[in-house]
Formats: C-alpha cells, structure tokens, sequence
C-alpha cells in the first residue's frame, strides 16, 4: 500500500511542477527552488513529518523533502543551543546527500569526456 | 511590442494536447521515481538491519550516484527531455544540474571551469532553500519555542 502512496505523493508533486512549467513562463530554476521553500514551510509545522511517515520514500524523493531536511537539522539543534543550533544543525541532515553530489560529480567529470 | 504580439499568437495557437500529455507523463515518471525510492529504502533496511532513517540516506545517496553516472554517460539528458519535471522534482535533478554544468564547463579547467560552475544551477536550491529553513526556523523559534 505504501507503494501506491509513494508512487501518488511523488507523481503528484511532478505533475504540479509540470503545470507550472508549461503554463508560465518559470524555468526548471524557479520551480525547484520555489519547492524547496515550500517544503522548508510545510516543516515549520511538523505537517511534512506526518506526509513522510504515510506515504514513505515517496515523500523523501522530491526536491521538497531538501527543505525539510534542513529545517528539521536545524529545529533539532536549536532545542539544544538555542538560535545559534540553527546555524549549526541546518546541514546535519541534507550533508549526505550534497557531499555525496559533489563527490560524484567530481570523480564522473574527470573520468568521462563531455560529447557534443 | 512585435514580438509580445508575436508570443501571444504563439501561446493561442499552442497546442493543449501537448500539456496535459507533458503533464501525464511527469506523474507516471515521477511516481515511478518515488517507488523506486521505497523500494530502495525497504531493501536497505531488510539487508543492512538498519532502522528507516539511515536507509533514506543510503537512498538518496544511490539515487544520486546513478542520476550523475547517467548524466556523464550522456543518456540521461534525453530522459530529462522528455520526462521533464518527471526527473527534475525529484533529488535525481538535483545530481543532474550539477552534472551537467561540470561536463559543460569542464574545458575551462578545474578550477574557473568546473570548480566555479558546479552549483551554477544547483546553487539557488540551496541558497533559497538555507535562507528560508533559516527564517521559518527562527519564525518556529520565536513563536512557539521550539
């Protein structure tokens, strides 16, 4: 079941960037970064916790849960050390996932030659 | 003034069919996308014993490295094309842009080429999405104490 719900949640947040993008004149830019912003506001209410503990990975995947991530970091450092935890927490979560980027991207760049 | 008259015949002449079928095709690809996730994560979590929340990581990671694998490989620009927002909402855009700017620059050397254009795309991803966890956390801050 928790497939289904994946596989909803995650198309449905694709479909609604499509619409913006054939329907304005956004760029793919735009769009993530305004996704972004919108998962870092769902977070400040707890409210993207519960999506993720119903529908899954299907909730992690989206550029959106990048928003979460770092608010939640952050939230969760500040409890402890107060405003100046929100400097320090805010990559604890998403620090995977960029390091990891910047690392493949790095090795991939050197060992493959760009075709045009 | 031409040419916004030329952009608005454009636009009514535009055809509708194509929308709703970019549109269809970004839900089926991006659900697909989210499955694969899950089954990922359950996979990690049967094999590695280990509880969801470093399963997502070892997913992600893996989304990541194949998104940037079959960036350099060439092919998956074609996939971006024409799943469009199918492949760029999930993190596997994320790896592509980044992808993508460091093979585009990589000619200018490591350092003005590749070492200054990464983030060229990603960038605002990254500065919009710390600068508002950042004020929505102090808002979180103020208001409800934690």
């Amino acid at each position: 079941m928790i497939y289904l719900y994946s596989f909803l949640f995650c198309g449905f947040i694709c479909l609604i960037g499509q619409l913006i993008l054939d329907n304005t004149k956004l760029t793919p830019g735009h769009i993530t970064s305004i996704f972004v912003v919108v998962g870092a506001f769902l977070d400040t209410f707890s409210i993207y916790d519960k999506i993720i503990e119903v529908v899954g990975a299907g909730a992690l995947v989206p550029i959106t849960s990048f928003g979460h991530s770092l608010i939640h970091g952050a939230l969760s450092k500040a409890q402890g050390s107060g405003f100046i935890g929100l400097l320090m927490g805010m990559f604890d979560l998403t620090a995977s996932g960029i390091t990891s980027a910047i690392v493949f991207t790095f090795i991939f760049t050197l060992i493959f030659k760009p075709r045009d | 003034m031409e040419k916004t008259k030329y952009e608005k015949i454009v636009n009514r002449h535009k055809p509708q069919e194509a929308r709703s079928q970019n549109a269809f095709i970004a839900f089926v690809v991006g659900g697909i996308v989210g499955v694969i996730g899950q089954l990922l994560m359950e996979m990690y979590m049967k094999w590695l014993q280990i509880p969801q929340s470093e399963a997502s990581v070892y997913m992600i990671v893996t989304l990541i490295f194949f998104a940037t694998l079959f960036t350099a490989l060439g092919f998956f620009d074609k996939w971006v094309n024409f799943a469009k927002c199918g492949l760029i909402i999930p993190i596997t855009g994320f790896a592509h842009s980044m992808m993508s700017a460091g093979m585009e620059y990589k000619r200018e050397g490591p350092i003005s080429g590749i070492g200054s254009n990464v983030f060229k795309l990603a960038g605002s991803v990254i500065l919009y999405g710390i600068v508002s966890a950042w004020f929505f956390g102090l808002l979180r801050l103020l208001v409800m104490g934690g």
